[in-house]
């Protein structure tokens, strides 16, 4: 073969390569990027109904209670604007605690309520889960927004 | 030849999103309590247990509520700034003595000084979780009608003071 | 007065850095011997002021210094000694100063065994390192200095984090850092061959070496990491694609692309401005990984504190090192001739594939990484990327590059044979095929996929033994080099085992269990006879018993435990494995739930051990390649360089 011809396969298959690699990353993009709401979002329904997202915010204080499956668990997760009841079976992450951070994934229910597949924590128990600090940020701007006097200064 | 440019190109573009990231600071956490009253509590005071406190006694007074606790390492660095605070008289300070011992906390108190008009005690720490205490320290500005308008987590600095909490505090004492 | 002495030492560090950076760097570039001289002393000199600074880190914590406010944070007097010595890197401050320590160690190892490197070429290499180092000490000494008094000193410390107080977590970090920083060695010599100019198949031979070994702490620091997971987050999984994850994923990409590139330039001296964008971007990845996870600019489950000053500090010395060494790479490579010639079939275009997959493999985990990054920087909203975003990714374009490995070491150098290829792999390919049809039958689920994965395994090691008895039937002694690289070859093989059985195969259950009841999984049973209060050293424990049954013959009795340590006063979970060579069991406690009665989550990991049992057979064929003679005699004689290239063409694997 000449090296010219050469050159050109090595060249058509890195061309198809990437094009391989971008369609692939594409694919994987649009089955696998999970978007995030908040509470207040899900409540103006902003959230899709068919599609696995994350609802971010605080788990309200007493609002945790077990079914009798002793694996159920219904909780509700605030941003202190609006609430969204959550659903979910199985075991809860060592840092899940009532008044604390919490994201959950999965998809929103015909009941009403968000059926969670999995719930995040984290590790550090003076952390919050970045989405759901946005989501409490969020209803507070708005809500300072309303009121007469700014609360200013806590960002 | 130009095509040995191309990773630097690429990694300029990397840094400009790197850059605009650090800004949006992913882990500030935000008060929800911040604009509201600050909530109810009873408890004893720390030097004089047979005695009671109520927020609703600071009443008309702009007044910063303290979450210390002995055992609290960033609670030691953060401690000269109250004192200071203290010292320059210009609001009264509350401590909330958190999930601590009270001999331990009075020691404590004594061997670093007391900035507190006084302490109340939340053994088991149910009011920290009332006013949403993630970690030890916290400390909260409370208005003349009760409601939070400030809510510091982690060690108050002295940039913290001068820049956020005294420009506040006096824009609400008018 | 021992944390002073620390200080101090870090700051002669610094200074002995500054000095050997400058100095040596000059004194090559304008031919000043007196100045070239500084470097090998002063890289030794640097690491004993390092390592005293590290050691005077570690006594105070052993010896519970509470005024120092590194120990008061990261520290508690009941943790046990072992962990108080571990806590010296567990906190960022203390691994901050690990990285240093482990530059200034790779720095000393070059000093001392670089011998036959030219005077000017060395002085270039630890210049560069010294350079880095520079900022290292610095962001340590100006944002985070760990030896940061605390005044007056704490009664008692904060405790480690639980979840560090464990034995992966001693060995982890120390290798993933080896690993991490070693890349620096790599990148100093692309640099140094950059300014010097001299690019050849010589530059290749001395920073071959280096880099596998580098590699080989990646992959042992990686693979622990993974097994730490495993075990401590009580969740069953071993890789997560969290972002902390991905940031030392990524470095080991481009390593393993740039030891097959540097193969090629070394043998061929074709590949040259390949190889060393890819030192370049190997170590980048390092520096990068560390800005990540210790800026808080991407969140993970590696939860750390964060600070933004740090952030920006970590930046702009990323931008400065990078950006201006790949300005350099812009302005030198130009100069630099084409290397030899080579056949579409041949041994270098099979590594060249292989490498451009991995760099784009890699580039994709980046993309997925940095996502989230992108959309919130532009306003476009929060998301997150899953692991099924990774996985759908990243297997389709490793599964070629590990079919191009099965035949990459069969092909003759420069021009392949296919005819011959064919012959060689006949077996290889009717072995990959039968076994990889049949075996998933018996485990009594077929699925397309699982074959896929076994094919790619058993194609990978019937190439690899291929490979082994040809050399074997041709009577010509075996390089160290090359059986290594069949070894880690088949390490690959065995790793793809593991993962695809435990990914098809893999069961678990979430029970609600009281003292007495008995939960079937995969043919095991589980009997939960309840849980009873323990005391550790520094926690307290609900310690679960459950009976592992099969076939009425007791296999196990696991003892999970949900721990709070007395200090920081989180619930832990312990999970509690029974480990085979076939599978894993694998139970964790959840919550009490009334009465008597227990969540528990029990787990069946079938050949889990294998993926990290095919890491160390990476690590080692590593090793193996590292030590091998041919570099030490190179690097005696380095003038024989080009004659010992003829011969190792000709005695290749044609």
């Amino acid at each position: 073969m000449k090296p010219r011809h050469q050159r050109m396969i090595a060249i058509a298959a890195g061309v198809a390569l990437i094009a391989i690699a971008a369609a692939l990353v594409l694919n994987a993009f649009q089955g696998n990027v999970v978007f995030f709401f908040s509470p207040s979002q899900v409540a103006a329904k902003e959230a899709p109904l068919d599609r696995t997202f994350r609802v971010g915010g605080m788990v309200e204080q007493g609002s945790l209670k077990r079914r009798a499956d002793g694996l159920t668990v219904d909780f509700v997760v605030t941003d202190t604007a609006k609430t969204i009841p959550v659903v979910y079976s199985g075991i809860l992450p060592d840092l899940f605690k009532e008044g604390k951070g919490v994201v959950a994934q999965g998809k929103l229910g015909p009941d009403g309520a968000f059926h969670a597949s999995e719930v995040l924590a984290k590790h550090d128990e003076n952390y919050m889960p970045p989405e759901a600090a946005h989501a409490l940020s969020k209803a507070e701007a708005d809500r300072a927004a309303k009121s007469v006097i700014s609360p200013g200064g806590t960002r | 030849m130009k095509r040995f440019l191309w990773p630097l190109g690429i990694f300029i573009l990397l840094v400009g999103f790197l850059a605009v990231g650090l800004t949006l600071k992913p882990r500030e956490v935000p008060s929800p309590l911040v604009g509201k009253p600050a909530p109810a509590f009873d408890l004893p005071v720390l030097h004089q247990p047979d005695k009671r406190f109520v927020p609703g006694e600071m009443r008309g007074k702009v007044w910063l509520l303290n979450v210390w606790a002995s055992w609290c390492v960033s609670c030691r660095e953060e401690h000269p700034v109250l004192v200071e605070l203290a010292k320059r008289g210009v609001m009264p300070i509350l401590g909330l003595n958190y999930k601590d011992k009270g001999d331990e906390a009075t020691a404590w108190l004594k061997r670093f000084g007391d900035p507190y008009q006084l302490s109340v005690v939340d053994a088991d720490g149910r009011i920290g979780i009332d006013y949403g205490v993630y970690g030890v320290p916290e400390t909260y500005l409370i208005d003349a009608e009760g409601v939070i308008r400030f809510k510091q987590i982690g060690p108050l600095t002295m940039a913290i003071v001068e820049q956020k909490v005294l420009p506040l505090a006096k824009a609400l004492q008018k | 007065m021992i944390p002073e002495i620390g200080n101090f030492a870090l700051i002669v560090a610094l200074a002995i850095a500054l000095a050997q950076a400058a100095l040596s760097l000059t004194g090559a570039a304008r031919r000043i011997p007196a100045f070239v001289a500084v470097a090998r002393p002063a890289a030794q000199g640097q690491f004993v002021f390092v390592a005293a600074a590290f050691g005077c880190l570690a006594w105070s914590f052993y010896s519970n210094d509470f005024s120092v406010l590194n120990v008061a944070s990261n520290s508690n007097s009941s943790l046990p000694a072992a962990y108080r010595i571990a806590a010296t890197w567990g906190s960022h401050e203390g691994s901050l100063l690990l990285w240093v320590l482990m530059l200034s160690a790779w720095m000393l190892a070059v000093s001392v065994f670089s011998g036959s490197l030219p005077a000017d070429m060395l002085a270039r290499i630890l210049g560069v390192m010294g350079l880095i180092n520079v900022g290292f000490l610095s962001f340590m000494l100006f944002t985070s200095n760990p030896f940061d008094r605390l005044l007056p000193a704490a009664a008692d410390g904060r405790d480690l984090n639980p979840l560090l107080q464990d034995i992966g977590m001693i060995f982890h970090p120390p290798m993933l850092y080896m690993g991490y920083v070693g890349f620096s060695v790599a990148f100093a010599f692309a640099i140094a061959a950059l300014l010097d100019g001299r690019l050849d198949a010589t530059w290749a031979r001395w920073s071959r070496p280096w880099t596998t070994a580098a590699w080989v702490f990646l992959t042992l620091g990686i693979a622990l990491g993974s097994w730490w997971a495993y075990y401590e987050l009580g969740w069953g999984g071993w890789w997560f694609w969290d972002p902390v994850e991905n940031a030392s994923f990524m470095p080991w990409l481009i390593g393993t692309a740039l030891i097959h590139s540097l193969a090629v330039t070394e043998k061929r001296g074709a590949f040259k401005a390949w190889t060393v964008l890819l030192a370049i971007i190997a170590f980048s990845l390092s520096l990068l990984g560390t800005f990540l996870v210790r800026s808080g600019v991407l969140t993970s489950v590696h939860a750390f504190a964060t600070d933004p000053k740090r952030g920006i500090f970590i930046l702009a010395f990323l931008a400065v090192v990078i950006g201006g060494s790949l300005a350099l790479y812009a302005w030198r490579m130009n100069k630099v001739a084409p290397g030899a010639r080579f056949e579409l079939l041949s041994r270098e275009s099979m590594l060249l594939a292989n490498s451009v997959l991995l760099v784009v493999a890699c580039a994709a985990v980046l993309l997925g990484t940095l996502y989230p990054l992108f959309l919130d920087a532009l306003g476009l909203g929060k998301i997150s990327v899953g692991p099924p975003y990774f996985d759908s990714v990243f297997a389709p374009l490793m599964a070629p590059a590990v079919l191009l490995a099965g035949i990459g070491p069969l092909l003759a150098w420069r021009k392949g044979d296919g005819a011959q290829l064919a012959r060689r792999l006949r077996w290889a390919a009717i072995v990959a095929l039968i076994g990889a049809l049949f075996l998933p039958l018996a485990f009594g689920r077929w699925a397309a996929l699982t074959s896929v994965g076994l094919l790619l395994a058993f194609w990978i090691i019937s190439g690899a033994v291929t490979a082994f008895i040809i050399r074997y039937r041709m009577k010509t002694s075996m390089s160290a080099a090359f059986f290594g690289m069949l070894l880690a070859h088949a390490g690959i093989g065995v790793f793809i085992v593991g993962v695809t059985l435990v990914k098809s195969y893999e069961t678990e259950r979430d029970l609600r269990m009281e003292p007495g009841d008995t939960a079937m999984l995969g043919g095991y049973s589980f009997r939960f006879e309840g849980v009873r209060e323990v005391r550790g050293p520094n926690y307290a424990a609900a310690r679960g018993a459950i009976t592992v049954q099969r076939d009425g013959e007791t296999i196990a009795r696991l003892a999970p435990e949900k721990r709070t340590y007395f200090v920081q006063r989180n619930p832990m979970t312990e999970a509690a494995i029974n480990a085979g060579i076939s599978r894993d069991i694998f139970v964790a406690l959840g919550d009490a739930v009334g009465g008597d009665a227990w969540t528990v989550r029990i787990h069946i990991k079938p050949f889990i051990r294998w993926i990290w049992f095919g890491c160390l057979m990476m690590a080692f064929g590593g090793l193996l390649a590292a030590s091998d003679r041919r570099y030490r005699i190179a690097a005696r004689r380095p003038e024989d360089a080009s004659a010992a290239d003829a011969t190792l063409i000709r005695s290749g694997a044609a």
